[in-house]
């Protein structure tokens, strides 16, 4: 039991990263796809931010009286890869944007050629 | 005081002048800006790699922060080996961009294109040459992104469906990469590719580890495309401008290989790989079944384009399996064929980019004729299919040579069997097309210029150093050899490396 107790973020996170492969997988509408993308990605930040923690670690901000403060480095990085995911969710919504135009429709099966499925 | 910077240049010229592009506004201004950028990277690529040949590795400390807390810039025969193809090739296809982008990509958006072209450029470049593991996923997302635009840019609509779906399985490979690197980092602490490797080889096993390199190797086979993970790859590369499926096709999958034998040689250790985790068996497969399933794919499509992507992911199959090996002459067999495959890949998409730009067309039937109408530009694609197939005289022989001796080397009979077997199936996809060239008549009354010179200029390069380096193998093999030696002994690279720590916040 305290398997999964103590380690209740990290079943979030492959709960999350499931989800959100099961939805880019199986999702008709591409703006679904996007959106499942978004959270598989997410629960990527939840992993590196959850390395982060020191047990019994304070904020890494220098302060009186504090000597054990938690590893401030994959915060940072995380804050990299979170401007990824925005670019990456931005070109994906432009092309969205521009299938509609072209196609009339967000929806895989209402293309109609099979060789532009998703 | 060039010199001391020359590591970053190659990513920091494309990156800065990527946004400049966009300031000139106009078309034949971004042209000329953005091939001389690259030309100059090509050349500062040159000299590191005669540097690296020379003294061992190159390394830069960004910021002037020392390795391992600051992100290391570093370069190595194998690194540079793979720059020079990338800016090499990106440099030719820029001069043929000119005149082929202006039938396929609407005007509005020629400087968007050599932006993103050069934003690609740069991440490529930093991909190859950073030392850190994280940085090494930005600048692959920086590359991806501007793949994905360049790939939309084209008139036809399902250029767009193919930017998606290669958006889609991009983005998953990238983040399947990141989950692996976070495995690595929770273990050891570090991310610094030299620290990494000395730290894991301190552990037997570990479960972390483990998952961290089978996140690292699934991920990157999306991004080289290997069997089965390559659906994105021939919708992208058939539906895309003929000048970026041309600079793709020869740089981007290559890149993604180096990447994978970073992580293999590098940090986890070909040891740990190939032994403890029993990988060289299932690339060894899978490479076999790319080779001879996707050639199989590549004889019976009719669009040339299409023949040409699947031709790709065959040929990436010979470089994992060159690497599959497990061995100093297998690893050279692949760097080799990275460097022949850019030569050969880059000229038979120029060549149907031209065939596109006078025939409005790229199904085999366009073809028909070619032969005596567009007669340098079949000529061209003719050499460069006999490469593909491995003709001797052509570089795409010598790299067969190379594994088909790498594998004999190994006892492993049935591989170099395979090898040349696969070869059979290239003389039939590339055979179709010659065909219908030189023994078909054309259509009644169609008559088709040759291709603009622009064009024909980049291509022929192309064919010659097709021709030169299937001859001439010391420089190539040379290359690739003691790339390979590096690789495989990672634990002599520390001690000879060249510091040349001078970031700018230390001057």
């Amino acid at each position: 039991m305290s398997f999964i107790v103590d380690y209740y973020n990290y079943w979030i996170v492959v709960f999350l990263m499931m989800a959100g492969f099961y939805i880019v997988i199986s999702a008709n509408n591409l703006v679904k796809k996007i959106v499942g993308l978004n959270i598989f990605q997410t629960s990527v930040f939840m992993l590196y931010i959850s390395i982060g923690n020191v047990s019994g670690g304070s904020a890494p901000i220098v302060a009186d009286g504090i000597t054990r403060y938690s590893n401030p480095l994959p915060h940072v990085l995380i804050l990299t890869a979170i401007v990824v995911g925005v670019a990456t969710t931005s070109v994906g919504l432009a092309l969205i944007v521009r299938i509609k135009r072209a196609y009339g429709t967000v929806e895989e099966n209402e293309f109609e050629d099979k060789d532009d499925l998703i | 005081m060039f010199e001391q910077h020359s590591p970053v240049l190659p990513i920091i010229l494309p990156l800065i002048a990527a946004p400049i592009c966009i300031l000139l506004g106009r078309s034949q201004l971004a042209w000329l800006f953005a091939t001389f950028i690259s030309a100059l990277g090509f050349g500062i690529s040159i000299g590191l790699m005669l540097t690296t040949l020379d003294q061992g590795v190159l390394s830069y400390s960004l910021g002037g922060w020392e390795p391992p807390w600051g992100i290391e810039v570093r370069v190595d025969a194998a690194s540079a080996l793979v720059l020079c193809v990338v800016t090499g090739i990106s440099s030719l296809v820029l001069v043929y961009a000119k005149e082929s982008i202006a039938k396929e990509i609407d005007s509005s958006q020629h400087t968007l294109y050599y932006t993103a072209h050069l934003l690609c450029l740069a991440g490529l470049s930093g991909i190859l040459s950073t030392g850190d593991a994280f940085n090494l996923f930005v600048f692959l997302e920086i590359s991806s992104l501007a793949t994905y635009t360049l790939v939309s840019l084209a008139s036809d609509k399902r250029c767009l469906t193919a930017a998606f779906r290669y958006l889609i399985m991009g983005t998953i490979g990238a983040t399947f990469i990141l989950i692996g690197v976070g495995m690595m980092y929770m273990k050891t602490g570090t991310l610094n590719m030299l620290d990494l490797a000395a730290r894991i080889s301190e552990y037997d096993s570990s479960r972390t580890l483990n998952t961290g390199l089978a996140f690292i190797l699934v991920g990157v086979s999306i991004k080289l495309a290997l069997f089965p993970l390559h659906m994105w790859l021939p919708p992208a590369y058939t539906h895309a401008p003929s000048a970026v499926s041309a600079f793709l096709a020869s740089t981007a999958t290559k890149v993604a290989v180096y990447v994978m034998v970073r992580f293999i040689f590098t940090i986890y250790g070909a040891e740990y790989v190939f032994h403890t985790m029993g990988m060289d068996t299932i690339l060894l497969v899978l490479a076999i079944v790319a080779i001879f399933k996707c050639s199989f794919m590549a004889t019976v499509q009719s669009n040339v384009k299409t023949v040409l992507a699947y031709s790709s992911v065959a040929q990436i199959g010979y470089m994992i399996l060159g690497i599959s090996l497990v061995s100093t002459l297998g690893l050279t067999a692949g760097l080799l064929h990275i460097f022949n495959h850019a030569l050969m890949k880059g000229a038979l998409f120029m060549a149907v980019g031209a065939v596109l730009l006078r025939t409005g067309s790229v199904d085999i039937k366009a073809f028909q004729g070619l032969g005596k109408q567009m007669p340098l530009t079949m000529a061209a694609f003719t050499i460069a299919g006999l490469s593909i197939i491995g003709v001797p005289l052509t570089a795409g022989f010598v790299s067969k040579w190379y594994l088909v001796t790498a594998a004999l080397e190994q006892q492993e009979w049935t591989v170099a069997f395979l090898v040349l077997a696969g070869s059979l199936l290239a003389i039939i996809y590339v055979g179709r097309i010659l065909e219908a060239a030189y023994f078909k008549n054309p259509a009644e009354g169609t008559t088709y210029k040759e291709a603009p010179l622009l064009m024909l200029i980049p291509l022929w390069i192309l064919v010659f150093a097709n021709i030169y380096f299937g001859i001439d193998t010391s420089m190539s093999v040379g290359a690739a050899d003691t790339a390979a030696q590096w690789l495989t002994q990672p634990s002599s690279s520390p001690a000879t490396a060249l510091s040349v720590n001078m970031g700018g916040a230390t001057q």
